[in-house]
């Protein structure tokens, strides 16, 4: 059984710039497949030409082992749902829906159908004859995904669809976008810069920067054993502190931070990594307020509260490292336990070094603030 | 308070008066004029619909009227027909400094008099012109032939004159048509002539109509085109009514003429805009 879509080393240049830099990858049929990247990392490029947009430079793109090398957009078993959905805003909903088929030269009840029972799994069965500008963000969400539905493509591609919507209909639209995707079954490319929206519907989410993919991965995967620098600090929040290297009495590499502070490490590295700079990353929720002692893996850290920020189940103390002009960013269980932390205190916070990776220092652009 | 709104009427006056005036003198005044000259006897000056029943009692005029209509509206789907490949490729194919040099291409004939273009033509049509010595001297032709002074070459003229009536609203509201439409309905297996007929025309109705009134009522209203390019047998309305005035010295029949001329061309406007479904108010806000 072929992928429902395989991409091998495919490359696109913009004159002296190259926007994808020999991706590779392959997605199972019925899978949601995210590639997660900040604005400007190239992924747009690369869903440009797997719907035909954009010839590549080079590589090959196969659709259940078909090469789809030389044909056009309008020949390929793929749709695309674009970011701002382009409806047609001269059609009504059901016109929008049926014009692929009409394309096809599909005709009569067969067609009527086929877009009512469309309407009716996205949940607007009696919207067929509303214009474009009578939807909601979130309606005109679906109608956009219905359009392509109805060609049954093999592929399904999805740039930022969600983009445009206000937090709170995004978070709802989220959850049903998967449920849609496992109810349909057809496979779905995600392309988002919101690695939260990855992370909630994606089976598999690459990880691009600069024209190339980090890493490939599950959700989970990527979270708890990123393989770089970038994928730790784009997935999920991270705390990065500017470590050195070196080794201990004991023979363990050893992370020393500020000049004072030593962790320990779970990874080992070779004498010759200590004279480069390494950052340690330490997930928020991986820390925890006033360990006690005796942990023999436990890390501690002496630190000043700067602030609290207080968001219900999502709540964080900014603590500063003593003596040092660092900041930590720690997660503040709401079970009342630590409802006596003011401004200001100092308190002890620790990390088992089980949760922490190091990697070396790289200087990449985080888009994110987008 | 009272004060107040004193001042704001007579900074008001003061912008609209010279409107009003112009507006009266100018057009209102010289119109009700005519129209009374309209429906009175020359010489007499006693009310009559003779005038009027003229045009209808000799074919000759309604005849010219009813080829100039057709003629107009040839020329305005023509118009139509060539300005939405150009609009789009000035719009959507050409970026940056290039639409401007494109737009400028189109607009720098206009700087010039209507007379000016269309002695342009004629220097290239004319049987001692360019394009017939051209013709000539590679051997296409034995001997020159004349190419003015036909129905072919009046319409060309026409064509050439009104295009940009046409080309700046369509390039208008083919500027508001977002590529990803475009793109979205390829996406979904449209051909490009599918495109054109789904998306493109329909989005650009509203350009098009604007247009179209705008080249229809400057065609059928026009003189010099086709009266220098279309030689004796290309008799145009407008031609009618210089004759009544000027060679007749009819002034009452070449008024009435002139008001048949506005009644009937706003009437097939109407026709057509019923026809196509499209609604004045709409078109003329967008």
């Amino acid at each position: 059984m072929d992928s429902a879509l395989s991409v091998q080393n495919v490359t696109k240049r913009f004159g002296d710039f190259t926007a994808v830099d020999q991706v590779s990858f392959e997605v199972e049929d019925g899978k949601f497949f995210s590639i997660l990247g900040p604005s400007g990392c190239g992924k747009t490029t690369l869903l440009r030409m797997i719907a035909g947009f954009y010839k590549p430079d080079g590589g090959t793109l196969l659709f259940n082992g078909k090469n789809m090398d030389g044909v056009a957009p309008n020949k390929r078993p793929v749709n695309l749902v674009f970011q701002n959905l382009a409806l047609f805003p001269m059609m009504n909903v059901h016109e929008n829906i049926a014009f692929g088929l009409r394309r096809r030269g599909d005709k009569g009840p067969e067609v009527d159908k086929k877009v009512r029972s469309l309407l009716e799994r996205v949940g607007l069965p009696e919207s067929g004859k509303k214009q474009i500008s009578q939807l909601s963000g979130g309606q005109k969400q679906r109608i956009a995904i219905a359009r392509c539905l109805i060609m049954e493509p093999s592929v399904l591609l999805l740039d930022e669809p969600l983009g445009a919507l206000d937090a709170k209909l995004r978070e709802h639209m989220k959850v049903e976008l998967k449920t849609l995707q496992s109810q349909v079954g057809t496979t779905f490319v995600y392309i988002t810069h919101d690695q939260s929206e990855a992370m909630v519907m994606s089976d598999r989410v690459a990880v691009m920067n600069n024209g190339r993919f980090e890493q490939i991965g599950s959700p989970q995967e990527l979270y708890h054993e990123p393989k770089s620098s970038f994928v730790a600090q784009f997935v999920g929040n991270n705390n990065k502190l500017r470590v050195k290297l070196h080794r201990d009495a004991g023979g363990d590499t050893v992370a020393r931070y500020a000049d004072r502070y030593d962790f320990k490490l779970a990874q080992t590295f070779e004498e010759t990594s200590f004279s480069y700079e390494y950052d340690l990353f330490i997930r928020p929720e991986a820390v925890i307020i006033n360990p006690g002692e005796g942990r023999e893996t436990f890390q501690t850290l002496p630190v000043d509260v700067t602030s609290i920020l207080f968001d219900g189940g999502n709540s964080r103390l900014i603590v500063k490292p003593l003596g040092t002009d660092g900041e930590l960013v720690v997660a503040l269980p709401q079970t009342r336990q630590y409802d006596s932390i003011r401004s200001g205190d100092r308190i002890q916070v620790g990390w088992d070094l089980n949760k922490t990776i190091c990697f070396r220092r790289s200087d990449w652009k985080l888009y994110d603030e987008e | 308070m009272m004060k107040n709104r004193q001042h704001i009427k007579w900074g008001f006056l003061f912008f609209f008066l010279p409107v009003v005036l112009w507006l009266f003198l100018l057009i209102v005044l010289p119109h009700l004029e005519l129209l009374r000259l309209s429906f009175t006897k020359a010489n007499t000056g006693k009310l009559t619909l003779d005038n009027y029943l003229a045009f209808f009692r000799e074919p000759i005029y309604w005849l010219t009227f009813v080829r100039t209509a057709g003629y107009s509206i040839l020329v305005t789907f023509l118009v139509m027909i060539i300005s939405l490949p150009v609009s789009f490729y000035i719009s959507k194919m050409v970026k940056g400094r290039m639409t401007g040099a494109l737009m400028i291409f189109i607009l720098v004939p206009f700087w010039v008099s209507e007379l000016i273009r269309v002695y342009g033509w004629m220097i290239l049509l004319r049987e001692s012109g360019i394009l017939n010595h051209f013709l000539v001297s590679i051997g296409l032709f034995k001997e020159p032939v004349e190419m003015l002074y036909n129905d072919i070459s009046m319409i060309m003229g026409l064509v050439y004159t009104s295009m940009l009536f046409m080309v700046v609203p369509v390039i208008g509201v083919m500027d508001d048509l977002d590529n990803s439409i475009i793109e979205a309905a390829y996406d979904l297996g449209a051909s490009k002539m599918a495109i054109w007929r789904t998306i493109i025309i329909p989005h650009c109705a509203s350009g098009l109509v604007n247009g179209g009134i705008i080249v229809f009522m400057l065609v059928l209203g026009s003189y010099l085109t086709p009266n220098l390019m279309g030689g004796k047998n290309s008799l145009w309305f407008t031609e009618q009514i210089y004759n009544q005035i000027i060679l007749y010295f009819n002034w009452n029949q070449g008024a009435a003429f002139g008001f048949l001329l506005l009644a009937l061309s706003s009437l097939i406007i109407w026709i057509m805009l019923k026809l196509t479904k499209q609604n004045l108010k709409e078109v003329v806000k967008k």
